[in-house]
């Protein structure tokens, strides 16, 4: 039993990661309707600008605001310039785009700061969280600004008139547009929003997996996998599925026998794909239902 | 209409997925004409094109038959490559450009076809030629009872079901359990084969020949699917699911086949690249390369069958290319490369295949 608590804590330690991650994703798919392949390079390109910053002696949490600034400028800078004259074109294409997008932060990151790997500062110290073996300070510091995080966009989609327009453009463009709504800035906001969250989470996974240009290549898997199982229509679902993504792969690599520690990643995404299979829409999405 | 329909299919039977065919303009220089008249001249342009299309396509042939005479053998080698990844983007031309269903996931099929071949070759000593259609019998079956869960699934939440295949894939072939047959992460050398018959050409051109043929099997074999009630069924659970289930298309089947199609032909490729590269590895098969093929089917344009060949040069050859104009920057190159001709050609080869078509009639046109 003690076994069980144990990993289930250390599930949600490395859940945390995952829920930020699936966060990020879930905002830009309900901004602009796909997944954006590319969001883990660009978290890692504003946890290394947050880096920089740290370097030119910015305090903490200067750099971790100035980051998350740079960040929203930056992803409405690209949703200006490369996806906005792809808005008409379809969604393989898009995708295409994403790959071409990734491809190209990731080798200019290790153009500009090389692929040494680097360690990232944690505002909230390493010291076992309440006498914890499994759960360090930052790993709940990052549990509760996660929960922040997504209370700040309840809020902001909730009560907000900027947030409900947002919602608006994203659910139904032509109607949003007769009302007045510009459709398009509204994306290029979502795009904003999803640089800034996702600069967030790679702040906070940094210090777990260390700073260089690959650092996201699992995350952002993981980040998919827990939007998709929450149900990509919903910001808490995602996070909750982040965290369950987390836990089933901590308890499939200990009570699997003889494959469990090797086969963790592919068991956690069988379990996903069973999930999907009974519910297609994931565990808390709203069911799409068609015209005829 | 008999004609409108006609032209389509014989578009059709060049390779073209029936898709998007540009319209004949109802009027010439202005006049309205008879619909017979329109026809008549409907039927010229789709001729010309034809004739085009078929020119073209016989001196793209000719010209790879006699390619390994005039260049390098490592270039021969490449162009080996780029015919067996042509294979596996036709493939999954014909499930997202038919079938409407896509996948992230290929590489895992192509790993499986690979390991097929090379475990039959190795442990069971077997010709390498008959390898070739285990390697698709395997993945058929492979790629079909995959397509069965994926049944209930579309868009996004198909993508990422085939995403986590391909992601999960290198660390199977990694398994401590099979590492007997498979050489786990070191993988499996495989013994390069010499030409038959005591001929004297090098194992790389011969290599290219047998390659160049199943490719060509494998084209004309997808043509006629594509033709066929089959591939008719594909292309309307394609366009209208409800309106194909209700013409009476058994979806389950058709999705399930055509996932179960390409995974097979996906192999046969796979097979191919493990006897021409020698070697298999578990590591040759990750996400990256799935999403190279990906990109290589949008960039040669989706639905036409040809394109896969342009967009396998791509994903061979830009890459060089990129690493040429500059060593540390050469992803972002080829990230650049891929933006421009999205943007220049959101179609992909197909659009310039249909431009270069339009200028060639009408230097003709010109010159009658």
């Amino acid at each position: 039993m003690e076994l069980l608590t144990n990993q289930v804590l250390a599930g949600i330690a490395t859940g945390a990661i995952y829920a930020c991650m699936a966060l990020a994703v879930v905002m830009i798919y309900e901004a602009i309707d796909h997944l954006n392949f590319a969001q883990g390079e660009m978290a890692m390109f504003s946890t290394f600008i947050a880096w920089q910053l740290l370097e030119w002696g910015v305090p903490y949490w200067g750099a971790f605001f100035g980051s998350v600034a740079i960040s929203f400028c930056g992803g409405v800078a690209i949703e200006r310039t490369l996806f906005r004259p792809l808005a008409t074109a379809s969604i393989l294409v898009q995708i295409a785009g994403f790959i071409a997008l990734f491809s190209i932060i990731n080798s200019s990151a290790g153009l500009i700061w090389d692929f040494s790997i680097k360690s990232f500062p944690s505002p909230f110290g390493s010291a076992p969280f309440l006498g914890s073996q499994l759960i360090s300070d930052h790993q709940a510091g990052m549990f509760f600004i996660t929960l922040i995080l997504l209370g700040l966009l309840y809020f902001f989609f909730r009560f907000t008139r900027i947030g409900l327009a947002m919602r608006a453009a994203a659910t139904l463009p032509d109607s949003a547009r007769l009302v007045g709504i510009n459709v398009g800035w509204m994306i290029a906001l979502g795009w904003g929003l999803a640089a800034a969250i996702g600069a967030v989470a790679g702040i906070l996974i940094a210090p777990v997996v260390f700073l260089e240009p690959n650092m996201m290549a699992g995350v952002l898997l993981y980040g998919f996998v827990g939007a998709v199982l929450g149900g990509l229509s919903s910001p808490a679902g995602a996070v909750a599925g982040g965290f369950m993504v987390g836990i089933l792969e901590n308890l499939a690599g200990t009570y699997i026998p003889v494959v469990g520690n090797e086969l963790k990643l592919p068991i956690a995404l069988a379990m996903i794909v069973t999930v999907l299979v009974f519910r297609p829409t994931g565990l808390f999405g709203r069911p799409q239902v068609q015209r005829v | 209409m008999s004609t409108v329909q006609e032209s389509v299919t014989q578009t059709s039977s060049l390779g073209t997925v029936r898709e998007t065919v540009p319209q004949v303009p109802a009027t010439a220089g202005g006049r309205d004409l008879s619909p017979v008249a329109t026809a008549a001249i409907a039927r010229q342009q789709q001729k010309t094109a034809q004739t085009i299309a078929r020119v073209a396509s016989l001196v793209a042939l000719a010209l790879m038959l006699m390619a390994p005479m005039f260049v390098r053998h490592f270039v021969v080698f490449q162009f080996t490559q780029i015919i067996i990844y042509g294979i596996a983007i036709m493939s999954l031309n014909i499930l997202t450009g038919a079938s409407g269903q896509f996948s992230l996931g290929h590489s895992a099929f192509f790993a499986v076809g690979a390991y097929t071949t090379a475990i039959l070759m190795e442990h069971g000593g077997m010709n390498y030629i008959l390898t070739l259609p285990f390697a698709g019998c395997v993945c058929f079956v492979f790629g079909f009872l995959f397509g069965l869960p994926a049944l209930r699934l579309s868009g996004v939440y198909l993508a990422l079901a085939t995403f986590s295949l391909a992601i999960a894939m290198p660390q199977f072939l990694k398994l401590g359990t099979f590492e007997h047959f498979t050489g786990g992460v070191q993988g499996l050398v495989v013994t390069k084969p010499d030409a038959p018959f005591g001929l004297k050409i090098d194992q790389d051109v011969w290599l290219y020949y047998v390659t160049l043929a199943v490719a060509l099997i494998m084209y004309v074999l997808s043509v006629n699917l594509l033709n066929s009630r089959t591939g008719r069924a594909m292309m309307a659970i394609r366009d209208n699911q409800i309106a194909a289930s209700s013409m009476g298309v058994n979806l389950a089947l058709y999705k399930t086949l055509s996932f179960g199609i390409s995974a097979g032909m996906t192999g046969v490729a796979g097979g191919l690249a493990a006897i021409v590269v020698a070697f298999v590895a578990p590591d040759g098969y990750s996400i990256t390369f799935a999403n190279a093929l990906f990109l290589g089917m949008v960039i040669g344009g989706v639905g036409w069958l040809p394109g896969s060949l342009a967009g396998a040069a791509f994903i061979v050859l830009i890459p060089n290319v990129a690493e040429s104009i500059s060593k540390g920057l050469a992803g972002a190159v080829f990230g650049v490369f891929i933006i421009a001709v999205i943007f220049l050609f959101p179609n992909g080869a197909r659009q310039a295949a249909y431009l270069a078509a339009n200028w060639i009639r009408k230097l003709v046109g010109s010159t009658r």
